[in-house]
């Protein structure tokens, strides 16, 4: 008897929640997105929840691609009000926005992260260049007659005479981070494009020279370290001839320990990345729904502490957590947009 | 029982050596075997307490959080200017600068900006937290001045636990003369006062230089490796036969002729720059400057603190932290000598920091406090100002919906398939896919209620309420297996007695069975719920990895469990959330402790033996 009571107390409180869940208003803003971006977005949130008066933001880390699945989902209280991205948003991206009615994206420009590679304050310090860095972790690299052939080298002198007599050992992100993306494109590609045998391969066969660069040796001289940097960098500082691959952010936060490698001759500093110099940069991008201002209450206050001088200009907090900010010029502009809430179009993407 | 019935030779022979030997034998087997056990048992207990101490250790200093004592004037111009006396006007004042002021009261001779924004930095984000409660709960401090505890930023915090640099300190002999009061100043000492410090510098100096020779010797060694090849190379073109292969060999030597040189170039850098580092260490005469890859040295005189940055025997000059009394001659032993071991570019923290917080605590206001924020305050970017309210709650909430929905679930389904539920080949196969759920993987139930709960029903992403709903999935084949157990272990004989005197089927479990499987069904549930409290996974899918500051107040709020918080807070890049990760493991395991505990205490009491 009271079994039964009990359970359909339980029954009705269920299906009570359900709808109630399912129609309720949202107050709250909602960001999903990027990992990379994550770190500086939620200390935007947590400000905005503690001056403006609005209910701190909900900030969720799922990836930039996941993220912009999620935004371009559609418009409505049950969708997301932001993602947070590592790159720019793709064609196709903008295009599947479209097609489920998120019309107007706002895209904004938060700044830079840097990639880099580092290594133990302990270890010798190195100076890298691209292809260095290609040939010490791809898979196939040219052999003496030109051909591809598996990658030989067990030390870094045997890539460079002037390089360390040590194991190359680098830690680096899984195939599913974000981080690993930029790896690739910003740093193996690049490194690909320098050697002569394989900027000729390039033109003969770029599917064949795609691989090269996009698939890394198994023979543990790249070591998938996992998602979590900070384990890398807790390796790093275990063995001294390892390199790390990891956001400027953890080595500016451990730079008591560690120590940022050079490459092509420029070191990953804020004002080598911001002048453009570093070739390990990229842009991080948010992107807001301008339909959901005005319904979501806050979301064009959030926006404007985001591009705030407190959080994104040269001394703002955002600096303090290891975002790389742009140079005035551009944040003015960044600025600007932000505050018109200008709707970005198709046409600079690919 | 007779003698005879035992035939008196079995051939049982146990006196015989061979005999004895077996029997020896079989005890050292014996032996053998309990001390297999027991170095298992060892080893298990080992690594144990590594990860128990490790996990203590790293995070028992996250409960305890170092805050400045200071007497903060509260200026009615920055508080309530018009002198309301409301709440809300108060709540709303710049009580930030007015803690930064009382801690600027304290270095009256920091006046550039880039030291004020140093000192500034000491001070958390929340370091006006307390204050501005105190204030709003009683307006009358207004215009008062009320010495409260002040939060320091994580960076201050953690080099007050020792996670800085090892200092020591020597007495000075000999009078010390400096040249001044502010800016750079000398020191002068008529005799060798310095000498072991500057023996000191040296020695890193020295192990510097020793690096650089190593690296330079190793290049030479690369250069005459590639002259072999070279040398090769040449004998190979006087042999060559065709125009086309010597032009080959030619471009090739080019190459090695050009490696060689860059690599003969390196080398002597680092050989030049080796044999200068050197040139300092012995050249005892010589005075050393140091710059930031050496330990710091200070000079603490007349009041004042000096940070060398050249090195003498007997004298030094540097820049002055804090400004001197005055310029006398300070007498032997007057004067101290501060070394800062680990070099500044090594450090979180620089010199002048640490020469504040030294001073600070030297004042006595520097306390460590147990941390009841982190047990009242929601998530934040800050390390210091982190907690895991909002986690603790969002884990009570969405075990409280896996518990009543799993509980009623599980029981009515595992009294059907028990005891009244016919036995045919259905019943057979719920019951296999049963014990197979069981073991499926949590991450397919986070996939499932993805496309279940938010995309087929809309419920609200990072939801408890979700979060239960999966849960309650994933637990619900163990509890439906625990509550079949407990009830197959009450004895049949009790529902036959009931069945006897006349009850129905229905009333015989109803009334006996279940509440004599009561305890039994309560353990395995709570087991279940232990299970349920260390999932990740699945809540990942569902959006409860999420960055909330707010502690949810119902089931549809967004929300974070534990497990899920100590994954987030493991991947930030600030140092001060390396404890708060570990320290939120051991509140996790505290609570996993409490709640199987529970379960052991429901056993012993209830628990009935037939």
């Amino acid at each position: 008897m009271k079994l039964t009571t009990l359970a359909s107390a339980v029954a009705l409180a269920a299906a009570g929640a359900f709808v109630s869940g399912a129609a309720e208003a949202r107050d709250q803003i909602r960001i999903v997105g990027s990992s990379t971006v994550y770190p500086f977005t939620t200390t935007v949130a947590e400000q905005f929840g503690k001056t403006s008066g609005n209910k701190t933001p909900v900030v969720e880390s799922t990836g930039t691609g996941g993220g912009m699945k999620l935004f371009c989902a559609g418009v409505g209280v049950e969708h997301p009000d932001a993602t947070n991205a590592s790159r720019r948003m793709k064609k196709s991206e903008f295009e599947q926005c479209q097609k489920n009615g998120v019309e107007g994206i706002v895209e904004i420009n938060i700044g830079f992260d840097g990639l880099t590679v580092a290594q133990s304050k302990q270890g010798t310090p190195v100076n890298l260049t691209l292809p260095q860095l290609l040939l010490a972790v791809a898979k196939e690299v040219p052999g003496p007659d030109g051909k591809l052939i598996a990658n030989p080298y067990k030390n870094w002198s045997d890539i460079d005479k002037s390089l360390p007599n040590t194991k190359i050992e680098i830690l680096g992100p899984p195939p599913t981070s974000g981080t690993r993306d930029s790896f690739h494109e910003l740093l193996l590609e690049k490194g690909a494009e320098q050697i002569p045998e394989l900027a000729a391969l390039k033109k003969t066969d770029s599917k064949a020279f795609d691989k090269v660069w996009k698939t890394l040796r198994e023979d543990g001289a790249y070591v998938e370290a996992g998602e979590n940097d900070n384990v890398i960098v807790a390796k790093l500082e275990a063995n001294k001839n390892a390199f790390g691959v990891f956001g400027f952010s953890f080595l500016e936060e451990n730079s008591a320990k560690l120590r940022g490698v050079p490459l092509n001759g420029v070191a990953p500093e804020f004002d080598a990345i911001t002048a453009g110099k570093y070739v390990g940069a990229r842009r991080m991008y948010v992107y807001v729904k301008k339909a959901h201002v005005g319904v979501i209450p806050g979301l064009d206050a959030f926006v404007a502490e985001y591009v705030s001088n407190k959080a994104l200009g040269e001394d703002g907090y955002l600096g303090k957590k290891g975002l790389v900010t742009l140079p005035k010029s551009e944040l003015e502009q960044v600025r600007k947009g932000a505050a018109d809430m200008t709707p970005m179009t198709a046409d600079p993407l690919h | 029982m007779t003698d005879l019935a035992l035939p008196r030779s079995t051939g049982l022979d146990t006196t015989s050596e061979a005999a004895k030997a077996r029997t020896r034998a079989r005890h050292r087997r014996e032996f053998r075997f309990r001390l297999y056990g027991i170095v298992a048992i060892a080893m298990t207990t080992l690594f144990l307490a590594v990860v128990l101490g490790d996990i203590l250790v790293k995070g028992l200093p996250a409960f305890t959080q170092h805050e400045l004592m200071l007497e903060v004037n509260v200026a009615r111009e920055d508080v309530d200017p018009q002198a309301t006396g409301r709440p809300e006007t108060i709540r709303a004042g710049d009580f930030h600068k007015l803690v930064r002021d009382a801690l600027r009261r304290e270095f009256p001779e920091v006046t550039d900006r880039a030291g004020r924004r140093l000192l500034d930095g000491l001070l958390s984000n929340g370091a006006s937290d307390v204050l501005r409660d105190r204030v709003v709960a009683n307006p009358g401090l207004v215009g008062e001045t009320v010495r409260v505890p002040v939060r320091l930023s994580a960076n201050a915090d953690l080099y007050f636990k020792g996670i800085g640099t090892e200092i020591t300190r020597h007495i000075g002999n000999g009078v010390a003369t400096p040249s001044g009061t502010t800016g750079e100043i000398t020191i002068s000492v008529g005799a060798n006062a310095f000498a072991e410090d500057l023996g000191l510098i040296k020695k890193h100096v020295q192990r510097q230089a020793r690096a650089l020779r190593r690296e330079a010797n190793r290049l030479r060694q690369s250069v005459e490796e590639v002259e072999v090849h070279k040398s090769e190379r040449n004998r190979a073109l006087l042999a060559a036969p065709g125009d086309s292969s010597k032009k080959a060999l030619e471009s090739e030597i080019k190459d090695l002729e050009s490696e060689i040189q860059s690599l003969s170039q390196k080398a002597q850098d680092l050989e030049t720059e080796a044999a200068e580092l050197q040139r300092r260490f012995d050249g005892l005469a010589v005075n050393e400057q140091i710059g930031a890859l050496l330990p710091s040295l200070l000079v603490a005189i007349n009041g004042g603190l000096v940070k060398v940055k050249e090195l003498g025997s007997s004298d030094v000059r540097g820049d002055v932290l804090k400004p001197l009394d005055s310029a006398d001659a300070a007498e032997s032993g007057a004067w101290q000598i501060i070394i800062y071991e680990t070099p500044e570019s090594n450090r979180r923290v620089s010199d002048r920091e640490v020469a504040w917080m030294e001073r600070l605590k030297e004042r006595g206001l520097v306390i460590n406090a147990f941390n009841w924020s982190f047990f009242t305050s929601g998530d934040s970017r800050e390390p210091e100002l982190a907690g895991i309210r909002g986690a603790l709650t969002g884990t009570a909430l969405t075990l409280f919906v896996t518990l009543i929905l799993c509980l009623p679930i599980g029981v009515a389904a595992a009294v059907y398939l028990e005891e009244f539920a016919p036995k045919n080949t259905l019943t057979e196969i719920m019951e296999v896919n049963i014990n197979n759920l069981a073991a499926v993987p949590s991450i397919v139930f986070g996939l499932l209620g993805l496309a279940m709960f938010l995309n087929f029903f809309g419920l609200p992403r990072s939801a408890p309420l979700v979060g239960g709903l999966v849960l309650a999935l994933l637990v619900l084949p163990t509890i439906i297996i625990a509550a079949r157990a407990a009830l197959k272990a009450v004895p049949p004989s009790i529902k036959e007695a009931a069945l006897g005197v006349g009850a129905s089927h229905q009333q015989a479990v109803f009334h006996h069975v279940l509440p004599l499987a009561m305890p039994g069904i309560m353990t395995g549930t709570i087991i279940g719920m232990a299970h349920a409290l260390g999932e990740t996974a699945p809540l990942l899918m569902i959006g409860m990895v999420a960055f909330i500051v707010e502690v949810p107040g119902g089931i549809t709020d967004a929300a974070t469990v534990l497990p899920v918080q100590i994954y987030l807070w493991s991947d930030l890049p600030e140092i001060g959330f390396q404890a708060k990760t570990a320290a939120a493991i051991i509140v996790l395991l505290a609570f996993l402790f409490v709640m199987n505990g529970a379960a052991i205490v429901m056993r012993r009491r209830f628990e009935r033996r037939w």
